[in-house]
């Protein structure tokens, strides 16, 4: 079992979503974190263009068992990368993490490990 | 509008100028007390525009926050200007084109009002200001259609060619004392407040726009939910309270019809929304916030044409009978398919049509006297209702045509849909620039 932890760019992730749910990956959590790597984002405010120090990300985890992590994985470069997966990219599309994950418990039944996830 | 008071006095202003201000004491005195509330009326119409911002803004994704707040802002900015250049002549102006709209080179950028005092005793720069208002949030309603999913200079250049060509004229039909439907039947068909000049109107094109512009992604299996209750809560209050310089307003006076719109307009509002919270509890089991936010809405619309000439038990009547089938027309639009996104149709269009339609059976008696000694003799309710669905017909068929006619015309012209990428975004970045709740993240 894997934990994928992906952060990625505010604007992408309805698209990931949709990706990730036409491919059958429909167990996720997200959340909004802001940090910093090497992208620097200029807002406008009140004409003028300032450098926000942290910028504003979206941290998708998804647990997956271990024959789904590479369509995963694929699935939100895919998604995620700006103009698409045939394009370079750009600063700031963001990373992917995956971890190994040690046990995985279905609170209401406390079934455990793959079957749980 | 009432008849009497809404007279202009435009020739004697124009023997005014011309014999150089000799005549300006036959203009009639500032009554201060008219003068006093239409000046807050003005202030308080204003205020529903900032509501309806909320209102909506409230009830979009988080990423389409701003944007939506902005079709409102944008539209004080834009029908301001465009009114005090163009609108009020067009609107307010004696017959051109055969009475499509109306024309007076005075009140072109108003130069010709200056010190104009109408007979009610109000100055002419106030009437016209009140005026504006209503052609600045009748454009903002649209914008709840089609919410989401419009590039905001196609918006901003659709309310400019919407004004121009439907609105205006819709109001000089109905409220121009030369306008057809001012002058129908016996004693013109009843639009007090903008039941089919603001709410027909903009419903019925909202219902368009949102056809001709196609769904949202993702609807209807994705759930796009409002992402803040709070703030729509907030405008539906901001709404509740502007509208009465809306309806009270529109007598044109500070006096008995003023009271009598007001007390209309409160009891509607008020059995609106509890009429919709009954149905909710009885359908779904709960009361939502939302749903009494809409059934306010829905009473506040249906009473608007009829304000001037219902009583209490009438506007009671009015809320009641609007907020079942303004609900009904939502649950309509979850089965046909179409993304009225906040049910400007739903409400806006269905809460106009019922109350413009629905107010003829309650009308007091003596507006109908008036009325049957206008048509010499007898007038009855059957006579006024052929008038008020005629109206409603003649409102819906031009509003719809011309507003599919400017969609077709400025979609060939630059499409009016976002990119996939500008959609799925958000507006607030991709036209914006900005966030609604950037303060929410640690930066």
């Amino acid at each position: 079992m894997k934990l994928v932890t992906a952060i990625i760019r505010e604007v992408q992730l309805d698209q990931v979503r949709e990706a990730l749910i036409q491919n059958g990956i429909t167990r996720i959590t997200v959340s909004q974190v802001s940090g910093h790597g090497q992208q620097h984002q200029e807002e406008i405010y009140r004409g003028r263009k300032v450098t926000p120090n942290l910028v504003p990300k979206i941290r998708v985890e998804i647990a997956v068992n271990e024959k789904f992590l590479d369509l995963t994985t694929k699935t939100i470069i895919s998604a995620a990368r700006t103009q698409g997966i045939d394009s370079e990219g750009e600063v700031g599309d963001g990373k992917i993490f995956i971890t190994n994950l040690e046990e995985c418990i279905r609170i209401r039944t406390n079934e455990r490990g793959t079957d749980a996830i | 509008m009432t008849k009497t008071k809404q007279k202009r006095v435009w020739s004697l202003l124009a023997l005014a100028i011309l014999s150089g201000g000799t005549m300006m004491a036959q203009q009639p005195e500032v009554n201060e007390g008219a003068t006093a509330w239409m000046l807050t009326s003005t202030a308080l119409v204003l205020l529903m525009i900032p509501g309806l911002a909320m209102f909506y803004g409230g009830l979009v994704r988080t990423k389409n926050v701003l944007g939506t707040m902005m079709h409102s802002f944008v539209s004080m900015g834009v029908m301001s200007v465009l009114w005090v250049a163009v609108g009020y002549s067009m609107s307010f102006g004696p017959n051109v084109l055969g009475g499509w709209f109306g024309w007076n080179p005075d009140y072109f950028f108003l130069k010709g009002i200056d010190e104009s005092i109408m007979e009610g005793g109000v100055p002419e720069y106030v009437f016209s200001m009140f005026q504006g208002k209503f052609a600045m949030i009748t454009p903002a309603l649209i914008a709840g259609a089609f919410a989401e999913r419009v590039k905001f200079k196609s918006f901003v250049i659709f309310i400019v060619a919407w004004g121009l060509l439907v609105y205006n004229p819709l109001c000089h039909w109905v409220w121009a004392e030369d306008g057809f439907l001012f002058n129908m039947g016996a004693d013109g068909a009843i639009d007090f407040a903008g039941g089919t000049v603001v709410h027909i109107s903009a419903g019925i094109s909202g219902l368009v726009a949102a056809i001709f512009l196609g769904s949202r992604r993702g609807f209807p299996h994705m759930a796009h939910r409002p992402n803040s209750l709070v703030l729509t809560l907030m405008g539906a209050g901001l709404l509740w309270v502007g509208w009465f310089g809306f309806n009270a307003g529109s007598s044109i006076e500070s006096g008995l019809s003023t009271a009598q719109a007001l007390t209309a307009t409160q009891v509607a509002a008020a059995a609106g929304a509890v009429t919709w919270m009954i149905i909710e509890m009885i359908h779904t089991g709960k009361a939502s916030a939302l749903g009494f936010a809409s059934g306010i809405l829905a009473g506040l619309v249906a009473v608007t044409p009829a304000a001037g000439v219902v009583q209490p038990v009438g506007a009671i009547a009015l809320g009641l009978i609007s907020s079942p089938i303004c609900y009904w027309a939502i649950s309509l639009k979850n089965k046909l398919g179409y993304d009225d996104t906040l049910d400007a149709f739903g409400v806006h269009g269905t809460g106009g049509i019922v109350g413009a339609i629905a107010l003829t059976f309650f009308i007091r008696d003596s507006w109908m006297d008036n009325a049957a000694h206008a048509a010499g003799g007898v007038w009855t309710m059957w006579q006024q209702l052929g008038v008020q669905v005629a109206a409603v017909l003649i409102a819906i068929a031009y509003a719809a045509i011309v507003t599919l006619i400017i969609l077709w015309v400025m979609n060939k012209i630059s499409p009016l849909r976002p990119s996939k990428d500008e959609e799925l975004g958000g507006l607030d970045r991709a036209y914006h620039g900005e966030r609604g709740y950037g303060m929410l993240n640690a930066s």
